[in-house]
């Protein structure tokens, strides 16, 4: 089972950020949030194994509130 | 041709106090499949109705193969095949363009297709014909419990007739009275789970339309803005129309036939199509998924709908409420007939809990999708729904509908396979089911069990009995009275063989 890596792997961390804003940019709330599903479901899929999707999933989730 | 629906003359109530081993509450689908399956297993049944005849409206369209394997075993797989209309592709739509489409790909080397859709008026109606055939089946109706007291020999039902009440005492209760079960509320039986905030129109519309014998599922139609559409072809040219209206539709309002009228016509309109059409039925319902968290309640056993409520896409009520007959009644008939100890029927729960909590999981999975919960879930499912057009690995993402399957956590059941008898071809399921058979490969099973040997009584000419039941010369498979397999053993191995069915009667792994 492969884990998900969280170490620094990207070479241009800078692109990547900015090229996310860039995808954003002008978009209305709905449209924004659709592309950001799009991003989670293509690259899902190019990862192509579901246990570093849902550690990623897990990782992501606020935190549970005290 | 088109259908009748019988009226069935009301049974005026006995005299005094009534007994019976078997009284099945409720003949809908269930209960009748019930009654004919313990009929055909030798018992006597009461069956209690409050109506007077059969379903209205189309209601469970979609027999799946396992279900039309049942009702094969049952004696009436023809029926279904000659009058239901077999279909095997889907399409999904997403605008004004098609998302993705599937091929159910039934294997060769079935006698049952993947789907045939038929109304479930006429599954009724013929089970009620096979039931009084019989002449084990005594049908009441306009029968309704009206009281129940559970005990620990059975049920003491309070009837309601025409012609005024009457007491019946059950040895065995089997609870069919569908999802508003009068017999869980009166016993005070949870019945908890999920009820998704969306309304859905669902009509019976007669045509000669030009649409292919597949399903199709819409998305966002240009005919129906931000909702979904379902549509399937049934018999005698009844097509079924699933349209979502979303929680705020006013149910008394949108069952109004001038505005089905106006949202069909905009439907075939938006095709270039002005076929007239007529309603045949119309209903609104709210999707529920839920469960009891136990259907066996000593001598009280709950059946469909009543143990159990699916949201209908994906077609999981109707079949997965025959499959409850299916696994309950040669455990029932053991137990009547001293084969079987009581024990016998807490595998019923064991085996079919599991088989609703899948059931419930895939069509709460299949509503999360046509009905988005949330702006993020909408979100994920336009992208879902936008990616499928020009990218294969989203188009089984898309869910419109998890399609029927028989539930295998608990053994599955015994695959199909053509074979030939006498130079006849023939086909294995035909000869598996009214009790415990072997089926062995080459070697005759020593066994006092009914049996079949592949390459002796029948000849596995294609080779597929054999590589889909995996048996290798000498090998032999037990399969119960459901066509699940038991146990796999020896064919030689006579004390093998006894031990398993022993094993299979007392529930002991
Ligand atoms: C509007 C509608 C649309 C549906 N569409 C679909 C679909 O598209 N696909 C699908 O798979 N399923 C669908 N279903 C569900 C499907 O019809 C059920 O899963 C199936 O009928 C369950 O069978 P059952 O025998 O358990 O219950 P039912 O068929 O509901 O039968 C219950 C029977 O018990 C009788 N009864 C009730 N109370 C009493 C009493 N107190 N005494 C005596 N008798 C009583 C009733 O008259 C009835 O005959 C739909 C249901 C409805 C209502």
């Amino acid at each position: 089972m492969t884990h998900l890596l969280t170490a620094p792997r990207l070479a241009e961390p800078d692109v990547l950020y900015a090229a996310l804003m860039d995808a954003h940019r002008d978009l209305p709330p709905d449209e924004s949030r659709k592309l950001d599903a799009k991003l989670v479901l293509l690259l899902a899929n190019h990862i192509g194994e579901l246990a570093p999707v849902l550690q990623a999933i897990a990782l992501a989730k606020p935190p549970p509130r005290a | 041709m088109h259908f009748t629906p019988p009226r069935f003359a009301a049974f005026a109530p006995p005299r005094g106090q009534d007994h019976a081993a078997v009284v099945i509450a409720g003949g809908g689908l269930v209960g009748l499949t019930a009654a004919l399956d313990l009929a055909r297993h030798g018992v006597r049944v009461v069956v209690l109705d409050d109506d007077d005849t059969v379903s209205t409206g189309s209601r469970a369209i979609c027999f799946a193969k396992r279900t039309l394997e049942i009702y094969g075993r049952l004696g009436l797989g023809s029926r279904f095949l000659e009058k239901g209309v077999t279909w095997n592709q889907g399409r999904v739509f997403h605008g004004e363009r098609e998302a993705y489409s599937f091929d159910l790909l039934p294997e060769e080397g079935h006698e049952y297709p993947a789907f045939v859709n038929l109304q479930q008026y006429y599954a009724e109606a013929w089970l009620v014909e096979a039931c009084m055939a019989t002449g084990r089946v005594e049908l009441r109706w306009r029968n309704a419990v009206a009281g129940i007291e559970n005990r620990a020999d059975g049920a003491r039902l309070s009837v309601t007739t025409p012609a005024g009440p009457y007491t019946l005492h059950a040895d065995w209760l089997i609870a069919a009275d569908g999802a508003r079960s009068f017999i869980r509320r009166a016993l005070g039986l949870a019945f908890e789970g999920q009820v998704f905030r969306d309304r859905f129109l669902i009509a019976d519309v007669v045509m000669q339309a030009a649409f292919p014998t597949e399903r199709w599922f819409w998305f966002d139609p240009p005919f129906h803005p931000g909702q979904s559409v379902l549509l399937h072809r049934q018999p005698d040219d009844v097509w079924r129309i699933d349209f979502q209206l979303g929680w705020d539709a006013d149910p008394a309002l949108e069952q109004q036939p001038e505005r089905v009228r106006a949202r069909v016509a905009q439907m075939l309109g938006s095709r270039g199509d002005d076929v007239p059409f007529e309603l045949e039925w119309i209903s609104i319902y709210t999707f529920r998924c839920r469960r009891m968290q136990r259907f066996r309640h000593g001598r009280t056993i709950f059946v469909g709908d009543a143990a159990h409520q699916v949201s209908p896409f994906g077609a999981r009520g109707g079949n997965g409420g025959v499959q409850d007959a299916d696994n309950l009644c040669w455990k029932l008939a053991a137990v009547l007939a001293g084969q079987a100890p009581d024990a016998l029927l807490d595998s019923y729960d064991a085996e079919r809990i599991p088989a609703a909590d899948e059931n419930i999981l895939n069509s709460t999975r299949s509503t999360d999708f046509i009905t988005p919960k949330s702006d993020a879930a909408r979100a994920y499912r336009d992208a879902v729904l936008e990616l499928a057009a020009a990218h294969a690995f989203a188009r089984p993402v898309v869910n419109s509908g998890r399609l029927s399957r028989p539930y295998e956590g608990a053994g599955r059941p015994a695959p199909d396979a053509p074979l030939l008898r006498n130079g006849r071809p023939d086909w294995l399921l035909r000869h598996t089911g009214d009790g415990f058979t072997v089926v062995s490969n080459g070697v005759v099973p020593a066994t006092g069990l009914p049996a079949i040997t592949l390459g002796q009584d029948f000849e596995d000419h294609s080779g597929l009995a054999a590589a889909r039941l995996g048996l290798g010369h000498g090998d032999a498979v037990l399969l119960r009275p459901d066509q699940h397999i038991a146990a796999r053993i020896a064919a030689a191995d006579a004390a093998g063989i006894a031990a398993a069915h022993r094993a299979s009667l007392h529930a002991v792994a």
